[in-house]
Protein backbone atom coordinates (compact mmCIF):
# COMPACT_ATOMS: atom_id res chain seq x y z
CA UNK A 1 0.00 0.00 0.00
CA UNK A 2 1.33 3.44 -0.80
CA UNK A 3 1.39 6.33 1.60
CA UNK A 4 -1.44 8.01 -0.27
CA UNK A 5 -3.94 5.18 -0.02
CA UNK A 6 -2.95 4.78 3.57
CA UNK A 7 -3.86 8.35 4.32
CA UNK A 8 -7.14 7.91 2.48
CA UNK A 9 -7.84 4.99 4.77
CA UNK A 10 -7.24 6.99 7.91
CA UNK A 11 -10.87 8.19 8.28
CA UNK A 12 -11.92 4.53 8.13
CA UNK A 13 -9.56 3.85 10.96
CA UNK A 14 -11.38 6.40 13.03
CA UNK A 15 -14.76 4.97 12.21
CA UNK A 16 -13.55 1.50 13.06
CA UNK A 17 -12.20 2.65 16.37
CA UNK A 18 -15.56 4.16 17.25
CA UNK A 19 -17.58 1.16 16.08
CA UNK A 20 -15.62 -1.33 18.16
CA UNK A 21 -17.05 -2.32 21.53
CA UNK A 22 -15.23 -0.66 24.38
CA UNK A 23 -14.08 -3.85 26.00
CA UNK A 24 -13.24 -3.55 29.71
CA UNK A 25 -12.47 0.16 30.02
CA UNK A 26 -9.14 0.57 31.78
CA UNK A 27 -8.74 3.19 34.44
CA UNK A 28 -5.96 5.63 33.50
CA UNK A 29 -3.27 6.35 36.08
CA UNK A 30 -1.55 9.49 37.29
CA UNK A 31 2.23 9.93 37.34
CA UNK A 32 4.20 11.84 39.94
CA UNK A 33 7.82 12.93 39.54
CA UNK A 34 9.77 14.49 42.41
CA UNK A 35 13.27 15.90 42.01
CA UNK A 36 14.08 13.49 39.20
CA UNK A 37 17.66 13.70 37.94
CA UNK A 38 19.49 11.57 35.43
CA UNK A 39 23.17 11.66 34.56
CA UNK A 40 25.19 9.54 32.19
CA UNK A 41 28.66 9.69 33.69
CA UNK A 42 29.58 13.34 34.26
CA UNK A 43 26.90 14.48 31.80
CA UNK A 44 23.69 15.59 33.50
CA UNK A 45 20.68 15.10 31.21
CA UNK A 46 17.84 15.81 33.62
CA UNK A 47 18.40 18.35 36.40
CA UNK A 48 15.51 18.12 38.80
CA UNK A 49 12.09 17.45 37.28
CA UNK A 50 9.00 17.99 39.43
CA UNK A 51 5.88 17.03 37.56
CA UNK A 52 2.36 15.83 38.24
CA UNK A 53 0.43 14.26 35.41
CA UNK A 54 -3.24 13.74 36.37
CA UNK A 55 -4.77 10.47 35.24
CA UNK A 56 -6.22 10.53 31.74
CA UNK A 57 -4.37 13.67 30.68
CA UNK A 58 -2.66 13.89 27.28
CA UNK A 59 0.70 15.56 27.89
CA UNK A 60 3.17 16.50 25.19
CA UNK A 61 6.82 17.18 25.91
CA UNK A 62 8.63 19.32 23.35
CA UNK A 63 12.18 20.52 23.15
CA UNK A 64 15.29 20.48 20.99
CA UNK A 65 17.18 17.29 20.44
CA UNK A 66 19.38 16.49 23.37
CA UNK A 67 17.21 18.34 25.88
CA UNK A 68 16.49 15.11 27.73
CA UNK A 69 12.91 14.51 26.64
CA UNK A 70 13.48 10.94 25.50
CA UNK A 71 15.41 10.21 28.70
CA UNK A 72 12.49 11.50 30.72
CA UNK A 73 10.14 9.20 28.84
CA UNK A 74 12.39 6.18 29.33
CA UNK A 75 12.43 6.84 33.06
CA UNK A 76 8.66 7.11 33.05
CA UNK A 77 8.40 3.79 31.21
CA UNK A 78 10.79 2.11 33.61
CA UNK A 79 13.46 1.38 30.99
CA UNK A 80 15.99 3.36 33.02
CA UNK A 81 16.21 4.31 36.67
CA UNK A 82 16.73 7.93 37.77
CA UNK A 83 20.06 8.94 39.30
CA UNK A 84 18.16 10.84 41.97
CA UNK A 85 14.54 11.58 42.80
CA UNK A 86 11.39 9.49 42.68
CA UNK A 87 8.91 8.45 40.01
CA UNK A 88 5.58 7.06 41.12
CA UNK A 89 2.77 5.71 38.97
CA UNK A 90 -0.84 5.46 40.12
CA UNK A 91 -2.46 5.69 43.55
CA UNK A 92 0.14 3.50 45.23
CA UNK A 93 2.93 5.65 43.76
CA UNK A 94 4.64 2.45 42.54
CA UNK A 95 7.01 1.41 39.77
CA UNK A 96 5.89 1.57 36.10
CA UNK A 97 5.64 -2.19 35.38
CA UNK A 98 2.94 -3.67 33.16
CA UNK A 99 0.58 -0.70 33.43
CA UNK A 100 2.92 1.52 31.39
CA UNK A 101 3.66 0.85 27.73
CA UNK A 102 6.21 2.60 25.54
CA UNK A 103 5.86 3.21 21.84
CA UNK A 104 9.21 3.79 20.18
CA UNK A 105 10.23 6.10 17.37
CA UNK A 106 10.88 3.09 15.12
CA UNK A 107 8.26 0.33 14.99
CA UNK A 108 10.70 -2.30 16.39
CA UNK A 109 8.58 -5.20 15.16
CA UNK A 110 10.04 -8.69 15.26
CA UNK A 111 10.66 -9.35 11.56
CA UNK A 112 10.37 -13.12 12.06
CA UNK A 113 6.91 -12.95 13.60
CA UNK A 114 3.66 -12.40 11.68
CA UNK A 115 1.82 -9.16 12.38
CA UNK A 116 -0.60 -10.88 14.77
CA UNK A 117 2.20 -12.49 16.78
CA UNK A 118 3.92 -9.11 16.99
CA UNK A 119 0.79 -7.60 18.49
CA UNK A 120 0.57 -10.50 20.95
CA UNK A 121 3.97 -9.45 22.31
CA UNK A 122 2.07 -6.63 24.02
CA UNK A 123 -0.11 -9.04 25.98
CA UNK A 124 1.09 -9.72 29.49
CA UNK A 125 1.75 -13.37 30.27
CA UNK A 126 2.10 -14.88 33.72
CA UNK A 127 5.74 -15.83 33.21
CA UNK A 128 6.61 -13.73 30.20
CA UNK A 129 6.73 -16.77 27.95
CA UNK A 130 4.53 -17.34 24.94
CA UNK A 131 1.51 -19.56 24.92
CA UNK A 132 2.70 -22.76 23.34
CA UNK A 133 -0.51 -24.73 22.97
CA UNK A 134 -2.02 -23.57 19.71
CA UNK A 135 -5.80 -23.58 19.71
CA UNK A 136 -6.03 -23.66 23.50
CA UNK A 137 -8.57 -21.42 25.15
CA UNK A 138 -5.86 -19.01 26.28
CA UNK A 139 -4.23 -18.86 22.85
CA UNK A 140 -7.57 -18.16 21.18
CA UNK A 141 -8.32 -15.39 23.66
CA UNK A 142 -4.97 -13.79 22.89
CA UNK A 143 -5.59 -14.09 19.19
CA UNK A 144 -8.96 -12.40 19.57
CA UNK A 145 -7.41 -9.55 21.55
CA UNK A 146 -4.70 -9.10 18.92
CA UNK A 147 -7.31 -9.03 16.16
CA UNK A 148 -9.32 -6.42 18.02
CA UNK A 149 -6.23 -4.24 18.48
CA UNK A 150 -5.38 -4.61 14.79
CA UNK A 151 -8.93 -3.67 13.83
CA UNK A 152 -8.59 -0.54 15.96
CA UNK A 153 -5.65 0.59 13.84
CA UNK A 154 -7.44 -0.56 10.67
CA UNK A 155 -5.07 -3.43 9.88
CA UNK A 156 -7.42 -6.33 10.58
CA UNK A 157 -6.72 -7.84 7.17
CA UNK A 158 -2.94 -7.88 7.60
CA UNK A 159 -2.75 -10.16 10.66
CA UNK A 160 -0.97 -12.96 8.81
CA UNK A 161 1.51 -10.80 6.88
CA UNK A 162 5.20 -10.51 7.60
CA UNK A 163 6.22 -7.04 8.83
CA UNK A 164 8.63 -6.73 5.88
CA UNK A 165 5.76 -6.29 3.40
CA UNK A 166 4.17 -3.39 5.30
CA UNK A 167 4.80 0.30 4.64
CA UNK A 168 6.43 2.49 7.27
CA UNK A 169 3.08 3.90 8.41
CA UNK A 170 1.51 0.45 8.62
CA UNK A 171 4.39 -0.87 10.68
CA UNK A 172 4.00 1.99 13.12
CA UNK A 173 0.26 1.23 13.33
CA UNK A 174 1.13 -2.39 14.21
CA UNK A 175 3.45 -1.02 16.90
CA UNK A 176 0.55 1.09 18.18
CA UNK A 177 -1.68 -2.00 18.25
CA UNK A 178 1.04 -3.85 20.17
CA UNK A 179 1.20 -1.01 22.69
CA UNK A 180 -2.59 -0.84 23.05
CA UNK A 181 -3.43 -4.55 23.19
CA UNK A 182 -2.23 -4.90 26.78
CA UNK A 183 -4.61 -2.09 27.80
CA UNK A 184 -1.93 0.19 29.27
CA UNK A 185 -3.01 2.70 31.89
CA UNK A 186 -0.26 5.05 30.77
CA UNK A 187 1.08 5.14 27.24
CA UNK A 188 4.46 6.77 26.65
CA UNK A 189 5.08 7.77 23.02
CA UNK A 190 8.65 8.55 21.99
CA UNK A 191 8.36 10.56 18.76
CA UNK A 192 6.38 7.71 17.23
CA UNK A 193 5.54 9.73 14.13
CA UNK A 194 8.94 11.30 13.54
CA UNK A 195 9.92 8.95 10.74
CA UNK A 196 6.63 9.15 8.82
CA UNK A 197 5.81 11.37 5.85
CA UNK A 198 3.58 14.39 6.50
CA UNK A 199 0.30 12.92 5.23
CA UNK A 200 0.70 9.58 6.99
CA UNK A 201 1.57 11.52 10.12
CA UNK A 202 -1.70 13.42 10.15
CA UNK A 203 -3.60 10.14 9.79
CA UNK A 204 -1.63 8.65 12.68
CA UNK A 205 -2.25 11.72 14.86
CA UNK A 206 -5.99 11.34 14.36
CA UNK A 207 -5.70 7.63 15.12
CA UNK A 208 -3.78 8.21 18.35
CA UNK A 209 -6.24 10.84 19.53
CA UNK A 210 -9.11 8.50 18.72
CA UNK A 211 -7.75 5.49 20.61
CA UNK A 212 -6.84 7.74 23.52
CA UNK A 213 -10.48 8.91 23.71
CA UNK A 214 -11.91 5.41 23.34
CA UNK A 215 -9.49 3.42 25.44
CA UNK A 216 -8.87 5.95 28.24
CA UNK A 217 -5.22 6.01 29.23
CA UNK A 218 -2.83 8.70 30.35
CA UNK A 219 -0.72 9.70 27.35
CA UNK A 220 2.76 11.22 27.43
CA UNK A 221 4.00 12.16 23.98
CA UNK A 222 7.54 13.28 23.28
CA UNK A 223 7.87 15.18 20.02
CA UNK A 224 9.98 17.81 18.34
CA UNK A 225 6.96 18.92 16.31
CA UNK A 226 5.25 21.74 18.21
CA UNK A 227 2.20 21.67 15.88
CA UNK A 228 1.75 17.98 16.64
CA UNK A 229 1.97 18.63 20.36
CA UNK A 230 -0.68 21.36 20.20
CA UNK A 231 -2.97 19.24 18.02
CA UNK A 232 -2.92 16.26 20.36
CA UNK A 233 -2.21 17.37 23.90
CA UNK A 234 -4.17 18.88 26.80
CA UNK A 235 -0.94 20.31 28.07
CA UNK A 236 2.43 21.03 26.50
CA UNK A 237 5.64 20.98 28.53
CA UNK A 238 8.78 22.62 27.20
CA UNK A 239 11.97 20.90 28.27
CA UNK A 240 15.26 22.79 28.02
CA UNK A 241 18.64 21.72 29.37
CA UNK A 242 17.08 19.07 31.56
CA UNK A 243 14.47 21.36 33.14
CA UNK A 244 10.83 22.09 32.46
CA UNK A 245 10.77 25.76 31.43
CA UNK A 246 7.16 26.13 30.33
CA UNK A 247 3.88 24.40 31.12
CA UNK A 248 1.15 25.46 28.70
CA UNK A 249 -2.46 24.30 28.87
CA UNK A 250 -4.15 23.70 25.50
CA UNK A 251 -7.86 24.16 26.08
CA UNK A 252 -9.20 23.67 22.56
CA UNK A 253 -12.23 21.55 21.64
CA UNK A 254 -11.59 18.11 20.13
CA UNK A 255 -11.24 16.75 17.55
CA UNK A 256 -8.84 19.49 16.47
CA UNK A 257 -8.09 20.34 12.91
CA UNK A 258 -4.54 20.85 11.74
CA UNK A 259 -4.07 24.53 10.86
CA UNK A 260 -6.71 25.80 13.28
CA UNK A 261 -6.14 29.50 14.13
CA UNK A 262 -6.28 29.14 17.95
CA UNK A 263 -3.93 26.19 17.77
CA UNK A 264 -1.60 28.17 15.55
CA UNK A 265 -1.53 30.96 18.13
CA UNK A 266 -0.56 28.58 20.95
CA UNK A 267 1.99 26.96 18.68
CA UNK A 268 3.47 30.40 17.97
CA UNK A 269 3.78 31.12 21.70
CA UNK A 270 5.64 27.86 22.32
CA UNK A 271 7.94 28.43 19.37
CA UNK A 272 8.64 32.00 20.53
CA UNK A 273 9.51 30.63 23.93
CA UNK A 274 11.89 28.05 22.46
CA UNK A 275 13.53 30.48 20.03
CA UNK A 276 13.72 33.47 22.41
CA UNK A 277 15.63 31.38 24.89
CA UNK A 278 18.08 30.43 22.21
CA UNK A 279 18.80 34.01 21.07
CA UNK A 280 19.24 35.10 24.72
CA UNK A 281 21.63 32.25 25.18
CA UNK A 282 23.56 33.20 22.08
CA UNK A 283 24.03 36.77 23.25
CA UNK A 284 25.17 35.77 26.71
CA UNK B 1 18.24 -14.31 -3.55
CA UNK B 2 16.33 -11.13 -4.26
CA UNK B 3 16.65 -8.17 -6.58
CA UNK B 4 19.53 -9.61 -8.51
CA UNK B 5 20.74 -7.48 -11.35
CA UNK B 6 19.38 -8.85 -14.58
CA UNK B 7 16.76 -10.94 -12.82
CA UNK B 8 14.47 -10.48 -15.78
CA UNK B 9 17.03 -12.06 -18.05
CA UNK B 10 17.48 -14.77 -15.46
CA UNK B 11 13.76 -15.55 -15.48
CA UNK B 12 13.65 -15.69 -19.26
CA UNK B 13 16.19 -18.53 -19.45
CA UNK B 14 14.89 -22.11 -19.49
CA UNK B 15 14.91 -24.00 -16.18
CA UNK B 16 17.48 -26.52 -17.35
CA UNK B 17 20.09 -23.81 -17.83
CA UNK B 18 22.36 -24.80 -14.89
CA UNK B 19 22.77 -28.29 -16.38
CA UNK B 20 23.94 -27.22 -19.82
CA UNK B 21 27.62 -26.93 -18.91
CA UNK B 22 27.87 -30.23 -16.98
CA UNK B 23 26.13 -32.10 -19.82
CA UNK B 24 28.49 -30.58 -22.39
CA UNK B 25 31.52 -31.57 -20.28
CA UNK B 26 30.16 -35.10 -19.95
CA UNK B 27 29.58 -35.36 -23.70
CA UNK B 28 33.05 -34.08 -24.52
CA UNK B 29 34.53 -36.54 -22.03
CA UNK B 30 32.66 -39.50 -23.57
CA UNK B 31 33.60 -38.49 -27.11
CA UNK B 32 37.24 -38.01 -26.07
CA UNK B 33 37.30 -41.47 -24.50
CA UNK B 34 35.67 -43.10 -27.53
CA UNK B 35 38.18 -41.51 -29.90
CA UNK B 36 41.05 -42.70 -27.69
CA UNK B 37 42.18 -39.16 -26.83
CA UNK B 38 41.85 -39.93 -23.10
CA UNK B 39 43.79 -42.93 -21.75
CA UNK B 40 41.27 -45.14 -19.83
CA UNK B 41 43.92 -45.77 -17.18
CA UNK B 42 44.04 -42.05 -16.50
CA UNK B 43 40.34 -41.28 -16.78
CA UNK B 44 37.81 -43.95 -17.80
CA UNK B 45 34.84 -43.02 -19.97
CA UNK B 46 31.64 -41.85 -18.27
CA UNK B 47 29.92 -45.03 -19.46
CA UNK B 48 32.60 -47.13 -17.73
CA UNK B 49 32.20 -45.10 -14.53
CA UNK B 50 28.43 -45.57 -14.68
CA UNK B 51 28.95 -49.27 -15.18
CA UNK B 52 31.28 -49.48 -12.17
CA UNK B 53 28.65 -47.65 -10.14
CA UNK B 54 25.95 -50.02 -11.28
CA UNK B 55 28.06 -53.03 -10.36
CA UNK B 56 28.81 -51.72 -6.86
CA UNK B 57 25.15 -50.89 -6.40
CA UNK B 58 24.13 -54.43 -7.36
CA UNK B 59 26.67 -56.03 -5.05
CA UNK B 60 25.32 -53.91 -2.18
CA UNK B 61 28.80 -52.50 -1.60
CA UNK B 62 27.80 -48.96 -2.59
CA UNK B 63 24.81 -48.75 -0.30
CA UNK B 64 26.75 -50.17 2.64
CA UNK B 65 29.56 -47.66 2.18
CA UNK B 66 27.26 -44.69 1.60
CA UNK B 67 25.36 -45.67 4.70
CA UNK B 68 28.44 -45.83 6.92
CA UNK B 69 29.83 -42.56 5.54
CA UNK B 70 26.52 -40.77 5.99
CA UNK B 71 26.27 -42.11 9.53
CA UNK B 72 29.74 -40.81 10.37
CA UNK B 73 28.92 -37.44 8.83
CA UNK B 74 25.64 -37.16 10.72
CA UNK B 75 27.00 -38.18 14.12
CA UNK B 76 30.12 -36.04 13.84
CA UNK B 77 28.07 -33.09 12.61
CA UNK B 78 25.53 -33.46 15.41
CA UNK B 79 28.20 -33.61 18.12
CA UNK B 80 30.46 -30.85 16.77
CA UNK B 81 27.56 -28.66 15.66
CA UNK B 82 25.71 -29.15 18.92
CA UNK B 83 28.68 -28.16 21.06
CA UNK B 84 29.53 -25.26 18.72
CA UNK B 85 25.97 -23.96 18.84
CA UNK B 86 25.73 -24.26 22.62
CA UNK B 87 29.06 -22.51 23.20
CA UNK B 88 28.30 -19.84 20.61
CA UNK B 89 25.00 -19.11 22.31
CA UNK B 90 26.56 -19.09 25.77
CA UNK B 91 29.43 -16.81 24.77
CA UNK B 92 27.10 -14.57 22.80
CA UNK B 93 24.87 -14.06 25.82
CA UNK B 94 27.42 -13.98 28.61
CA UNK B 95 30.39 -11.65 28.55
CA UNK B 96 32.01 -13.61 31.37
CA UNK B 97 31.84 -16.91 29.48
CA UNK B 98 33.22 -15.24 26.39
CA UNK B 99 36.16 -13.71 28.24
CA UNK B 100 36.92 -17.10 29.75
CA UNK B 101 36.74 -19.28 26.65
CA UNK B 102 36.77 -17.30 23.42
CA UNK B 103 40.48 -16.56 23.07
CA UNK B 104 41.34 -20.20 23.83
CA UNK B 105 38.87 -21.35 21.19
CA UNK B 106 40.24 -18.87 18.68
CA UNK B 107 43.73 -20.26 19.27
CA UNK B 108 42.59 -23.86 18.70
CA UNK B 109 40.65 -22.71 15.66
CA UNK B 110 43.87 -21.75 13.92
CA UNK B 111 45.14 -25.33 13.96
CA UNK B 112 43.95 -27.09 10.79
CA UNK B 113 41.94 -29.98 12.23
CA UNK B 114 43.28 -32.38 9.62
CA UNK B 115 46.78 -31.78 11.02
CA UNK B 116 45.63 -33.74 14.05
CA UNK B 117 45.14 -36.96 12.07
CA UNK B 118 48.38 -38.63 13.28
CA UNK B 119 47.52 -37.77 16.87
CA UNK B 120 43.92 -38.88 16.44
CA UNK B 121 45.04 -42.23 15.04
CA UNK B 122 47.32 -42.67 18.03
CA UNK B 123 44.46 -41.85 20.38
CA UNK B 124 41.56 -43.66 18.75
CA UNK B 125 43.16 -46.09 16.29
CA UNK B 126 41.31 -46.28 13.01
CA UNK B 127 37.91 -47.02 14.54
CA UNK B 128 34.73 -44.98 14.22
CA UNK B 129 35.71 -42.65 17.07
CA UNK B 130 38.64 -41.22 15.11
CA UNK B 131 36.50 -40.23 12.12
CA UNK B 132 33.69 -38.86 14.23
CA UNK B 133 36.11 -36.88 16.37
CA UNK B 134 37.69 -35.28 13.32
CA UNK B 135 34.34 -34.40 11.76
CA UNK B 136 33.06 -32.98 15.03
CA UNK B 137 36.19 -30.88 15.46
CA UNK B 138 35.96 -29.56 11.91
CA UNK B 139 32.27 -28.70 12.19
CA UNK B 140 32.55 -27.14 15.63
CA UNK B 141 34.27 -23.92 14.60
CA UNK B 142 32.13 -22.63 11.74
CA UNK B 143 29.00 -23.28 13.81
CA UNK B 144 30.52 -21.71 16.92
CA UNK B 145 31.82 -18.61 15.18
CA UNK B 146 28.64 -17.97 13.22
CA UNK B 147 26.32 -18.60 16.16
CA UNK B 148 28.36 -16.19 18.29
CA UNK B 149 28.31 -13.59 15.54
CA UNK B 150 24.58 -14.09 14.99
CA UNK B 151 23.72 -13.66 18.67
CA UNK B 152 25.96 -10.61 18.87
CA UNK B 153 24.43 -8.90 15.87
CA UNK B 154 20.80 -9.14 17.01
CA UNK B 155 19.33 -5.63 16.89
CA UNK B 156 19.69 -4.22 20.43
CA UNK B 157 16.56 -2.14 19.84
CA UNK B 158 14.53 -5.33 19.53
CA UNK B 159 16.01 -6.67 22.76
CA UNK B 160 15.13 -3.41 24.48
CA UNK B 161 11.63 -3.64 23.07
CA UNK B 162 11.31 -7.17 24.48
CA UNK B 163 12.44 -5.97 27.88
CA UNK B 164 10.06 -3.00 27.78
CA UNK B 165 7.22 -5.43 27.05
CA UNK B 166 8.11 -7.56 30.05
CA UNK B 167 9.73 -10.56 28.36
CA UNK B 168 11.70 -12.78 30.71
CA UNK B 169 15.28 -13.72 29.84
CA UNK B 170 14.15 -17.07 28.51
CA UNK B 171 11.39 -15.58 26.39
CA UNK B 172 13.84 -12.97 25.12
CA UNK B 173 16.30 -15.66 23.99
CA UNK B 174 13.63 -17.81 22.40
CA UNK B 175 11.62 -15.08 20.70
CA UNK B 176 14.22 -12.42 19.88
CA UNK B 177 17.82 -13.64 20.11
CA UNK B 178 17.56 -17.05 18.46
CA UNK B 179 15.38 -16.02 15.50
CA UNK B 180 17.60 -12.99 15.02
CA UNK B 181 20.74 -15.14 14.99
CA UNK B 182 19.24 -17.77 12.69
CA UNK B 183 20.41 -16.38 9.32
CA UNK B 184 23.97 -16.34 10.61
CA UNK B 185 23.60 -19.81 12.15
CA UNK B 186 22.52 -21.12 8.76
CA UNK B 187 25.69 -19.75 7.21
CA UNK B 188 27.64 -21.76 9.78
CA UNK B 189 25.51 -24.80 9.07
CA UNK B 190 26.25 -24.78 5.35
CA UNK B 191 29.91 -24.07 5.89
CA UNK B 192 30.07 -26.86 8.47
CA UNK B 193 28.48 -29.31 6.07
CA UNK B 194 31.17 -28.62 3.49
CA UNK B 195 33.84 -29.28 6.12
CA UNK B 196 32.07 -32.49 7.16
CA UNK B 197 32.47 -34.08 3.75
CA UNK B 198 35.98 -32.76 3.30
CA UNK B 199 37.05 -34.23 6.64
CA UNK B 200 35.37 -37.52 5.90
CA UNK B 201 37.10 -37.90 2.54
CA UNK B 202 40.51 -37.38 4.12
CA UNK B 203 39.83 -39.51 7.18
CA UNK B 204 38.34 -42.38 5.23
CA UNK B 205 41.14 -42.32 2.71
CA UNK B 206 43.87 -42.47 5.33
CA UNK B 207 42.47 -44.64 8.05
CA UNK B 208 39.34 -46.68 7.44
CA UNK B 209 38.06 -50.12 6.59
CA UNK B 210 34.70 -48.99 5.26
CA UNK B 211 33.03 -45.95 3.74
CA UNK B 212 33.23 -44.27 0.38
CA UNK B 213 36.78 -43.05 0.92
CA UNK B 214 37.84 -46.59 1.75
CA UNK B 215 36.02 -47.81 -1.36
CA UNK B 216 38.07 -45.41 -3.49
CA UNK B 217 41.40 -46.32 -1.85
CA UNK B 218 40.65 -50.01 -2.09
CA UNK B 219 39.87 -49.65 -5.81
CA UNK B 220 43.15 -47.79 -6.31
CA UNK B 221 45.05 -50.80 -4.99
CA UNK B 222 43.52 -52.86 -7.80
CA UNK B 223 43.85 -50.07 -10.39
CA UNK B 224 40.07 -49.85 -10.75
CA UNK B 225 40.11 -46.23 -11.92
CA UNK B 226 36.42 -46.30 -12.83
CA UNK B 227 35.48 -47.12 -9.22
CA UNK B 228 37.78 -44.37 -7.92
CA UNK B 229 36.10 -41.79 -10.17
CA UNK B 230 32.69 -43.11 -9.20
CA UNK B 231 33.46 -42.77 -5.47
CA UNK B 232 34.55 -39.17 -6.01
CA UNK B 233 31.28 -38.45 -7.81
CA UNK B 234 29.33 -39.98 -4.90
CA UNK B 235 31.03 -37.55 -2.54
CA UNK B 236 30.03 -34.67 -4.79
CA UNK B 237 26.44 -35.90 -4.89
CA UNK B 238 26.19 -36.36 -1.11
CA UNK B 239 27.66 -32.94 -0.46
CA UNK B 240 25.29 -31.29 -2.89
CA UNK B 241 22.33 -33.19 -1.41
CA UNK B 242 23.14 -32.05 2.12
CA UNK B 243 23.58 -28.46 0.95
CA UNK B 244 20.26 -28.52 -0.90
CA UNK B 245 18.54 -29.88 2.19
CA UNK B 246 19.86 -26.96 4.26
CA UNK B 247 18.77 -24.51 1.57
CA UNK B 248 15.23 -25.86 1.74
CA UNK B 249 15.33 -25.62 5.53
CA UNK B 250 16.64 -22.06 5.20
CA UNK B 251 13.76 -21.05 2.97
CA UNK B 252 11.24 -22.48 5.42
CA UNK B 253 12.81 -21.07 8.60
CA UNK B 254 13.69 -17.67 7.16
CA UNK B 255 10.49 -17.12 5.19
CA UNK B 256 10.10 -13.80 7.02
CA UNK B 257 13.30 -12.51 5.49
CA UNK B 258 12.75 -11.04 2.02
CA UNK B 259 16.21 -12.29 1.02
CA UNK B 260 15.11 -15.90 1.32
CA UNK B 261 11.51 -15.64 0.23
CA UNK B 262 10.49 -17.71 -2.74
CA UNK B 263 9.39 -15.77 -5.78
Amino acid sequence: MTATTETLLAPHAQRHARDLPEAVPQRPVAARLRGVEKSFGPHAVLRGIDLDIPSGQFVAIVGRSGCGKSTLLRLLAGLDTPTAGHIGIGDDDGAPGEQVRLMFQKPRLLPWARVRRNVEVGLATPNGATVRRRGSHDARAREAQAHEALARVDLAGRADDWPAVLSGGQKQRVALARALVGRPRLLALDEPLGALDALTRIGMQELIEEVWRVQRFTAVLVTHDVAEAVTLADRVLVLEDGRITADIAVELPRPRRVGDADAAQIEGRILDHLLARRSLGDEA
Amino acid sequence: MSARVGSRLHAALPRGMPFVVPVLVLLGWQVGSNRGWIDPDVLPAPVAVAHAGWMSLRSGELLRNVEISTWRAAVGFAIGGGIGFALGLLNGLSGLAERMTDSTLQMVRNIPHLALIPLVILWFGIGEAAKIFLVALGVFFPIYVNTLHGVRSVDPHLIEMGRAYGMTRRALIRRVVLPGALPSIFVGLRYGLGITWLTLIVAETIAASSGIGYMAMNAREFMLVDVVVFAILIYAALGKLADSAVRVLERVCLAWNPTYRQQ
